[in-house]
């Protein structure tokens, strides 16, 4: 699939933009804080519905404005769909697909699929067990879109059972009031049932990747040492084996709750479930955050990135490839060696401040971005 | 800002629930240029509605007596109480005209996040209802998202000593719809709730 249009309003820098795109390679260029990301983004958050850069939706609507519009129209095969996102920070965005009102955002979530690449990856190796559990949840909904309410269901329950947590242990110190177990078990089992599912998901994307990033790292880099991806969970112990069937899935969370519980009570949180699991990444015996040098960490996180586009490759249909300002972070072995594997993909969009930094092999279409506005060069 | 009573007024509107500014200062401007025989209508209404309507003692249900016209009939089967979380759900299942027997009114659902636990609700008086042992089947008819789905789950364990049936209504396919546009999650229950056709 490729973006061959993007059309953008009040989205960060950009009053308006309007933007041709063509499959193959199109390489953004201009000095920093001109509006690259910007575009790259807007690609991406059509794909996600969210920013790889922030967490929130406020920083991407233009100072001033009230709502950002971004419009994409997406070419799969010989079929044509334009997708609109309107972004109404702290409100629910609103969606249309070929310009028919009445979608809803979910609606349109998988229609363009798009792995991106920028310097923040890094933090897949070196950050917090979330940025990893982004990173497969994100896959997840790439893949099947079904996993965005999956992913928001567990989230639901989640707070419920926080709020019931925190309000019991308050009584507790305050009153040495027994907590009401009965609801709590409740709660439990709709946790269990909710978590069973994501963590069911992850553990089969987790065992997919493995041989995708092996491959991927072996090919980006010579040095020795082979990657290797172990999903931690939090209702096991370290080495104990998940069962794959979700009833037993289920089973395990539930014990792993009555075990947590007393400590639960005490600190008012859940403690068991997906939200505290981490997919922990290993280079030989040694874990990669910490022992891994910057190079390897640099090649484990494109790993990770491109066994993504792998995967989604191979359900049928290229996603679109975002390297936004990657380069400038590589040595010129891995990026000559990173552009080798990526140009192949039906849309590579790269953004860059220093044009000497891309290969010359992804150099294609060339759109020079200066002060919010885009050009082609010619 | 109006002066005054009017802004008194627009202000009192806007609290009610789906009633924005916007719509507030409509309502009060459209009150005002109503007829004054119009209005006076309106207001003996709001206050019939706080003086003479109180909670059915025995399912909670609204009602202008001690009873609701639901647990006064006596053609109603007293053997099977279906358990709703507000008085409106119960008028929506009335509407359908399947259901005789009675209702229990719970006034909400379990939610910690709203502060919302079991002793908020009226589970006691649920209780007492069945001590005497004419209730034979309970049908938990909270809604079917997670607050409505996580009472029932609590209803359904704290009655199992009793021994009664307990259902839960179905949740799956609306009727007269196409399948294709049923979403992810409805079709999946849709699924899990399937049953076989005998003849």
């Amino acid at each position: 699939m490729y973006v061959s249009h993007l059309q953008l309003a009040d989205y960060r820098s950009y009053e308006a933009a309007n933007l041709e795109l063509e499959p193959g390679i199109s390489t953004f260029v201009g000095p920093n804080g001109q509006g690259k990301t910007n575009l790259v983004e807007a690609i991406g958050y059509v794909a996600t519905h969210g920013s790889h850069r922030v967490a929130n939706d406020a920083p991407l609507v233009r100072r001033g404005a009230e709502r950002a519009i971004v419009r994409a129209a997406v070419v799969r095969g010989d079929r044509r769909a334009v997708i609109e996102l309107e972004i109404n920070p702290g409100k629910a965005n609103r969606a249309r697909l070929n310009r028919s009102a009445g979608t809803r955002p979910r609606d349109v979530l998988g229609i363009l699929r798009t792995v991106l690449f920028a310097p923040e990856d890094l933090s897949l190796v070196k950050g917090d067990p979330g940025e990893r559990r982004r990173f497969l949840d994100e896959l997840l909904v790439a893949r099947a879109p079904r996993y965005a309410g999956v992913r928001s269901d567990y989230e639901r329950v989640l707070k419920q059972r926080n709020a019931l947590l925190k309000s019991a242990s308050a009584r507790y110190f305050k009153q040495r009031a027994e907590p009401d177990l009965t609801t709590l078990e409740v709660w439990d089992q709709h946790l269990a049932e909710a978590g069973a599912e994501l963590l069911g998901a992850r553990l089969v994307l987790a065992a997919e990747l493995q041989p995708l990033v092996e491959k991927a790292y072996g090919e980006l880099t010579s040095s020795a040492g082979s990657p290797a991806l172990h999903y931690r969970s939090s209702a096991v112990e370290e080495g104990d084996e998940l069962p794959v069937d979700r009833p037993q899935l289920v089973d395990v969370l539930r014990a792993a709750l009555a075990e947590a519980r007393p400590q639960e009570l005490r600190r008012g949180v859940s403690l068991v479930g997906p939200h505290r699991d981490d997919l922990q990444l290993r280079l030989g015996d040694l874990p990669a955050k910490g022992y891994a040098s910057q190079g390897e960490s640099w090649s484990f996180a494109l790993a990770l990135r491109l066994a993504g586009f792998e995967l989604l490759r191979a359900d049928g249909d290229d996603p679109v490839l975002i390297l936004d300002d990657v380069f400038a972070e590589l040595d010129s072995e891995r990026r000559r060696k990173l552009a080798e594997h990526v140009r192949t993909a039906e849309q590579v969009l790269v953004s860059a401040a220093v044009p000497g930094d891309v290969p010359p092999e992804l150099m294609g279409a060339r759109y020079r971005v200066r002060e919010g506005t885009v050009e082609r060069e010619r | 800002m109006y002066e005054g009573a009017v802004q008194n007024l627009i202000d009192e509107l806007g609290r009610l629930p789906g009633v924005g500014p916007k719509s507030a200062q409509r309502i009060a401007f459209h009150l005002l240029s109503a007829e004054t025989a119009d209005v006076k209508r309106l207001v003996g209404a709001l206050v019939e509605v706080k003086e003479r309507v109180r909670f059915c003692s025995v399912c909670g249900n609204v009602a202008e007596e001690s009873e609701c016209r639901i647990c006064r009939d006596p053609r109603r089967d007293t053997s099977v109480i279906c358990v709703v979380e507000e008085s409106k759900d119960v008028v929506a299942i009335e509407r359908t005209r399947e259901f005789r027997g009675r209702y229990h009114v719970l006034g909400g659902a379990i939610s910690p996040i709203e502060g919302v636990g079991p002793d908020d609700l009226r589970i006691k008086e649920l209780m007492t209802r069945l001590a005497d042992g004419q209730v034979t089947e309970l049908i938990l008819a909270t809604d079917p998202n997670l607050e409505g789905e996580a009472t029932a789950t609590y209803l359904a364990r704290l009655l199992k000593p009793l021994g009664l049936r307990v259902t839960r209504l179905a949740s799956g396919l609306p009727v007269g719809g196409d399948l294709e546009y049923a979403d992810e999650v409805t079709l999946g229950r849709a699924f899990e709730g399937r049953r076989s056709l005998d003849f």
